[in-house]
C-alpha cells in the first residue's frame, strides 16, 4: 500500500519537521504573548518582517546567524511597538495586531522594493545546510529524518525546551503566566504588569520573527512577496489547539506539519485526478478543524484580551 | 508622568476632527519613507494629489477605486459595531464576485432590469453565506471569528483559483485563468465614455443610506450597536444575541459579496484571482477611520482610494516604490487607533510629586 510507504519513508518525517519548524517559532512566540495576555495578530507581518530582515541582512554579509539575531531584533522592535499600543495605552488588541501586520508587511515589501528595485529573480543567499552529525546523521532512519535537518530546526527544538523551563520552573515564568491571568495580584506582589506583559510580547514577537527567518535563511534561501502566505494566522489557530503549553504547541505543530508533508506527497499520487488547490487548501481547513475541535474547552488565559490599568479593577 | 483622565462628553466635533488628524499624520509620516528611497519630499506629495485629483480622469480613478472601499468598509463596519470582527471580507469579495459571474456570463439570459438585481442578490447571497460559517462557528462553538475569517479567505482565494482553471475558466481566454465576461445585460454600465467609473458607485452610496438608515432608525441597529456595547448586558435586557450576530454576519458578508460583484460587473467584465489587491483588508482601515460611522466609511473611502491612485501615479513619476500606499494605509490604521484615545480620555501631563508615597507607588 503506498500511503504506508509515504509514512514509513524517513524523507517525509523530514520534511513534516522541515515545515513545523516555522510553525513552532510562531506557535511559541505567539504562546508567550497570550500566556502574558495580549493577543498578537501582528504575528503575520512579524512572519513577513523576520522573513525579509534575516535574509536581506546576510545578503549584505552579515553572517547567517548574524540574520538570526537582526531578524529577532525586528520581531522585537514591531512587538514593543504592539506592547506600548496595547498595554499602557490599552487599545484594542484586535485592530492594533492587524495594524502591526500591515505595517510591518508593507515596511518590508517598500524596503525590499527599494533597496532591489529592478530584479527579475530574487537575488540568493548561501542559507544554512543540514548538519551532518557524526554516527547521528547515518542512524538509519532517524538519521535522515531528524538529523539532517538546519541549524534552525534545533533551536526551534531548542526553544521549546527554553520557553518550558522559563514559563514553569522560574519565578519569571509564574509572574508572566499570572500576569496573564490576574494582573493585579501580580501588581499586588510589587511587579510591574506593564513591564511584564511588553517584556512577554516583545520576546514573543522575536520568535515569531525567527519563524520568518526559517523561510529565507533555511527552507528557501530567498525573499518572495506573499511567501508567509497565512503562517501566521495558522499560529493563532494551533496556539488554542497548544491549550497554551510548550510541548503540545511543539506536537500542534509537528502534527500540522506531518499532514502537510503527507497532502503534498498525496498529491504527486491523484493530482492528475484532484485539482492542486484542494490540496493547498487543507492547511487552513485544518486548522480551522483545530481551532473548532477545541473552541469549547479552551481554557483561555483569563485576562486576554483586557487591557490593565493601575489602581482599577 | 502622563496622566489619563477620562472624558465624560465629547463634542462631536473633536471627535469628527481626530481621524482626518490621524489620516494627514500618516500622509505626513509617508515623508520619512519617500525621502530614505531617495525621492524629492514635496515634489512626492505634489504627484501624489495630482495624480489623485488632478484632472477628471484622475478623479474617475479615484472614485472607481474607492467603490470597493465603501462596500468593503461597510462590511466591516457594520461588523465590528456588534463586536463581530470580521476580517474574512476579502474571501466574502471573492465568492460574491464568483456568484455574480457564475449567474451573469451567459448562464441566464434575461434584460439588464432583470440581471442586474439578479447578480447583485447572487453575490449578496454568496458573501453572506460565507461569513455565516464563522458566525456560527462563533455562536454555536465558541471558535474565535477572527481566526476562522482570516484562514478562509485563504482557502476562497484558492477555490477562486480553482475554479478558474477548472468548470469556470473561458475557453476563449487564450489559456489565461479567467472566467468567461459578463454578458452585456450584466455588466453596470460605465457613467461617462472612455472613463472608469461605473454604477458600481450609485450601488454604494444608495447602500451606505440604507445601513445609515438601518443603525440609525431600526430595531436591528438598535440590537447590533447594544450587542456591541456589552454582549452580557445586551442579553439580559432581552435582546436575542445569537440571533443579532447572525444578522449582524449575513449583512456583513453581503456587503463584502456587493464588492466583488461590483468589480466584476462594474470594472473588469470579467473574474481573475487578482481582481482585488486586499480590498477586504483594507476595508478595515476604512471602517475604522470612519468611527465606523456609514457615511464616514464614504469619506475614508475616497481618502484610502486618494493614497493609492495618487501613490500609484507618484510612484510611476518618481521610482518611488508604490508599496508607500500600502505603508500608508497601515500607518492611517496605527494613527486613528492611538487618537481614539484622545476620544475617551484627556491627556494630562502632571508633575510627579515627591512624596515618599507616591514615589514608592510609582515604582
Amino acid at each position: 500500500m503506498e500511503y504506508i510507504d509515504i509514512l514509513l519513508s524517513a524523507n517525509f518525517w523530514a520534511a513534516a519537521i522541515r515545515i513545523a519548524t516555522p510553525l513552532i517559532f510562531g506557535v511559541l512566540g505567539a504562546l508567550v504573548c497570550e500566556r502574558a495576555g495580549v493577543l498578537n495578530l501582528g504575528i503575520e507581518g512579524i512572519f513577513v518582517v523576520g522573513a525579509m530582515c534575516g535574509w536581506m541582512a546576510v545578503w549584505l554579509g552579515a553572517g547567517l546567524w548574524g540574520g538570526v539575531l537582526i531578524a529577532a531584533l525586528a520581531g522585537a522592535f514591531f512587538g514593543l511597538l504592539h506592547g506600548i499600543l496595547t498595554v499602557p495605552l490599552g487599545l484594542s488588541q484586535h485592530v492594533s495586531g492587524l495594524g502591526i501586520t500591515m505595517f510591518a508587511t508593507s515596511v518590508s515589501y517598500f524596503t525590499y522594493r527599494t533597496a532591489l528595485p529592478k530584479v527579475s529573480s530574487p537575488p540568493r543567499i548561501e542559507a544554512f545546510q543540514p548538519l551532518d552529525i557524526p554516527v547521528l546523521s547515518d542512524l538509519p532512519f532517524i538519521g535522515p529524518a531528524l538529523f539532517q535537518q538546519t541549524s534552525m530546526t534545533f533551536l526551534a527544538l531548542a526553544m521549546v525546551l527554553l520557553v518550558s523551563y522559563v514559563l514553569y520552573r522560574t519565578p519569571l515564568g509564574l509572574a508572566i503566566r499570572a500576569v496573564g491571568d490576574n494582573p493585579s495580584a501580580v501588581e499586588a506582589q510589587g511587579l510591574s504588569v506593564f513591564a511584564l506583559r511588553i517584556g512577554a510580547i516583545m520576546a514573543g514577537s522575536a520568535l515569531m520573527a525567527l519563524g520568518g527567518a526559517f523561510l529565507t535563511m533555511s527552507a528557501f534561501d530567498a525573499f518572495f512577496f506573499g511567501m508567509i502566505n497565512g503562517r501566521g494566522w495558522i499560529c493563532i489557530a494551533l496556539v488554542v489547539f497548544a491549550s497554551w503549553r510548550p510541548g503540545k504547541a511543539l506536537l500542534g505543530a509537528l502534527l500540522f506539519g506531518a499532514f502537510d508533508a503527507f497532502q503534498i506527497r498525496l498529491q504527486n499520487e491523484v493530482g492528475a485526478v484532484i485539482p492542486s488547490q484542494v490540496f493547498l487548501m487543507i492547511p487552513y481547513l485544518l486548522s480551522i478543524v483545530a481551532l473548532v475541535l477545541v473552541a469549547r474547552k479552551a481554557d483561555y488565559p483569563r485576562a486576554l484580551l483586557q487591557p490593565y490599568f493601575r489602581g482599577q479593577r | 508622568m502622563i496622566r489619563f483622565e477620562p472624558r465624560s462628553n465629547v463634542s462631536s466635533l473633536f471627535a469628527l476632527a481626530l481621524p482626518i488628524v490621524a489620516g494627514i499624520t500618516a500622509l505626513a509620516l509617508a515623508a520619512i519613507p519617500i525621502a530614505a528611497a531617495g525621492g524629492e519630499v514635496f515634489a512626492a506629495y505634489g504627484h501624489i494629489f495630482k495624480g489623485a485629483f488632478g484632472s477628471k480622469f484622475a478623479l474617475s480613478e479615484l472614485l472607481a477605486r474607492a467603490t470597493p472601499l465603501i462596500f468593503t468598509g461597510l462590511a466591516v463596519s457594520v461588523a465590528f459595531r456588534a463586536k463581530l470582527w470580521n476580517i474574512g471580507a476579502e474571501g466574502q469579495l471573492y465568492v460574491g464576485a464568483l456568484a455574480a459571474v457564475a449567474v451573469g456570463s451567459g448562464a441566464i439570459s434575461a434584460p439588464a432590469y432583470i440581471m442586474i438585481p439578479l447578480i447583485m442578490l447572487a453575490g449578496m447571497i454568496a458573501g453572506g453565506t460565507l461569513m455565516l460559517v464563522p458566525t456560527l462557528l462563533k455562536t454555536r462553538l465558541g471558535a474565535d471569528e477572527v481566526v476562522t475569517t482570516l484562514l478562509l479567505n485563504f482557502v476562497v482565494l484558492l477555490f477562486v483559483q480553482m475554479m478558474l482553471e477548472g468548470p469556470m475558466k473561458d475557453p476563449m481566454g487564450m489559456g489565461w485563468p479567467q472566467s468567461e465576461p459578463m454578458t452585456s445585460a450584466a455588466t453596470l454600465p460605465k457613467m461617462f465614455p472612455r472613463m472608469r467609473i461605473h454604477w458600481g458607485l450609485v450601488i454604494a452610496l444608495v447602500s451606505t443610506l440604507v445601513i445609515y438608515i438601518m443603525m440609525k432608525r431600526s430595531v436591528w441597529g438598535f440590537e447590533i450597536r447594544a450587542t456591541g456595547e456589552n454582549v452580557s448586558a445586551a442579553k439580559h435586557a432581552g435582546i436575542p444575541v445569537t440571533s443579532t450576530f447572525i444578522k449582524v454576519g449575513l449583512i456583513s458578508g453581503a456587503l463584502a459579496g456587493l464588492a466583488g460583484v461590483s468589480e466584476v460587473a462594474g470594472l473588469k467584465g470579467y473574474l481573475t484571482s487578482d481582481i482585488s489587491p486586499g480590498f477586504g483588508y483594507t476595508g478595515v482601515v476604512v471602517a475604522m477611520l470612519a468611527g465606523l460611522s456609514p457615511v464616514g466609511v464614504v469619506i475614508a473611502a475616497v481618502f484610502i482610494a486618494a493614497v493609492f491612485v495618487g501613490a500609484d501615479s507618484m510612484s510611476r513619476a518618481m521610482g518611488v516604490s508604490s508599496y508607500i500606499a500600502d505603508l500608508v494605509v497601515a500607518m492611517s490604521l496605527i494613527c486613528v487607533l492611538i487618537s481614539s484615545l484622545f476620544v475617551r480620555f484627556k491627556i494630562r501631563f502632571v508633575k510627579p510629586k515627591k512624596t515618599p508615597l507616591a514615589a514608592k507607588g510609582e515604582a
